[in-house]
């Protein structure tokens, strides 16, 4: 078993694909655990907080992102290096007060859906992705920064767009803030 | 793009969820044989009211590593379906397959000729970042479940019955 081993693209697709699959398969296994809607999507955000705890980790790691002066700049980082970065897609940021402390993530494209059709029978709650908010606000967190992230539209529940609204709860402490996002 | 990472991380954060809510509450010492789901022989030492939720949390984990395995093995291009062989589809698992899903080949396969192959992984990704040696052995089997469901699934996707166990003799090296 000597042979180059070559990045085919298909390798690449399959590694894209492990991962939605396997997102899929924890989504249905929970839902058989729990009846109710809020009980999946509470247990998927804490899934992803304790994922973003480590996770932002190993995007500090990989990233070299400069120190950050403002909530929005924080944001336009996890839009356009962060996402890109581990989903390869780009949510583009808008704000949605004037004290710049509510921001939507707008995702036209959702690779974590790319194989649902539709939510199943009976779980029209359910936040398919509730896993990414988790994330987020794990991460968020390990740097000192709290914050309440949920969706605000979601495409597989007819809306136009998948919308993640991120509000940032406590005043940014500069000195808190060392280098980090 | 870095989906090993993420994945990674999803499937860790799994199996500490999965194994909590489908365990019983009890003593926690893991069913005591150095196997995946295979009550395999003489278990040492384990408790007994324990075992039968932890057996249950493994065949969730391998349950779900078993859809995705079949999910994975029909997006496989189209060539790679056509083997004439079972030795030819054993060494697609261990190039091909666990390139595409670990970034890197399986370090050795031995046979018997008779059905039963021994695939060998010396650093598991899965594992390597727990712990090297024997620390930790009694938690290794709820990390390979999902994996060998993986290989379970793929294999029937491409026309083959089989039933995979997984041996950790000591971190990261498994089989």
């Amino acid at each position: 078993m000597s042979r180059p081993v070559l990045r085919r693209p298909e390798y690449h697709k399959i590694n894209k694909d492990l991962f939605v699959l396997t997102y899929g398969a924890l989504v249905a296994q929970l839902c058989k655990d729990y009846e109710k809607d809020e009980d999946v999507n509470k247990y998927l955000d804490k899934m992803g907080y304790g994922i973003g705890t480590r996770l932002v980790e190993d995007f500090l790691a990989r990233s070299c992102v400069r120190r950050c002066h403002s909530y929005s700049e924080i944001t336009d980082i996890i839009a356009q290096v962060a996402f890109k970065m581990y989903l390869g897609i780009t949510p583009s940021v808008t704000c949605n007060n004037s004290s710049r402390t509510e921001f939507s993530l707008i995702l036209d494209k959702n690779p974590l859906v790319e194989f649902v059709e539709e939510l199943p029978a009976g779980r029209s709650s359910l936040c398919y992705c509730n896993l990414l908010c988790g994330i987020i606000r794990g991460a968020l967190e390990m740097v000192h920064l709290a914050a309440d992230v949920t969706f605000l539209q979601d495409r597989l529940k007819g809306d136009r767009v998948t919308e993640i609204g991120i509000t940032f709860l406590k005043k940014l402490d500069e000195k808190k803030c060392r280098r980090r996002k | 793009m870095a989906d090993a990472a993420l994945f990674e991380f999803l499937h860790t954060e799994m199996v500490a969820e999965l194994w909590a809510h489908h365990s019983d509450p009890g003593p926690g010492v893991s069913a005591g044989s150095r196997g995946g789901e295979e009550a395999r022989a003489a278990p040492l030492g384990s408790a007994g009211g324990g075992s039968t939720g932890q057996k249950m949390s493994l065949s969730v984990l391998e349950g779900m590593g078993f859809r995705v395995g079949q999910a994975l093995g029909e997006r496989l291009p189209q060539e790679t379906l056509a083997f004439r062989e079972e030795l030819d589809v054993l060494k697609f698992l261990c190039k091909d397959l666990w390139v595409a899903v670990f970034q890197k080949q399986m370090d050795s396969l031995r046979t018997n000729h008779q059905g039963t192959y021994v695939l060998q992984d010396n650093s598991f990704p899965l594992l390597i970042r727990m712990a090297s040696g024997l620390q930790y052995l009694e938690e290794a089997p709820k990390f390979l479940a999902f994996t060998c469901g993986l290989l379970r699934g793929t294999l029937s996707t491409l026309g083959i019955k089989s039933l995979v166990t997984a041996s950790v003799a000591s971190l990261p090296t498994c089989e």
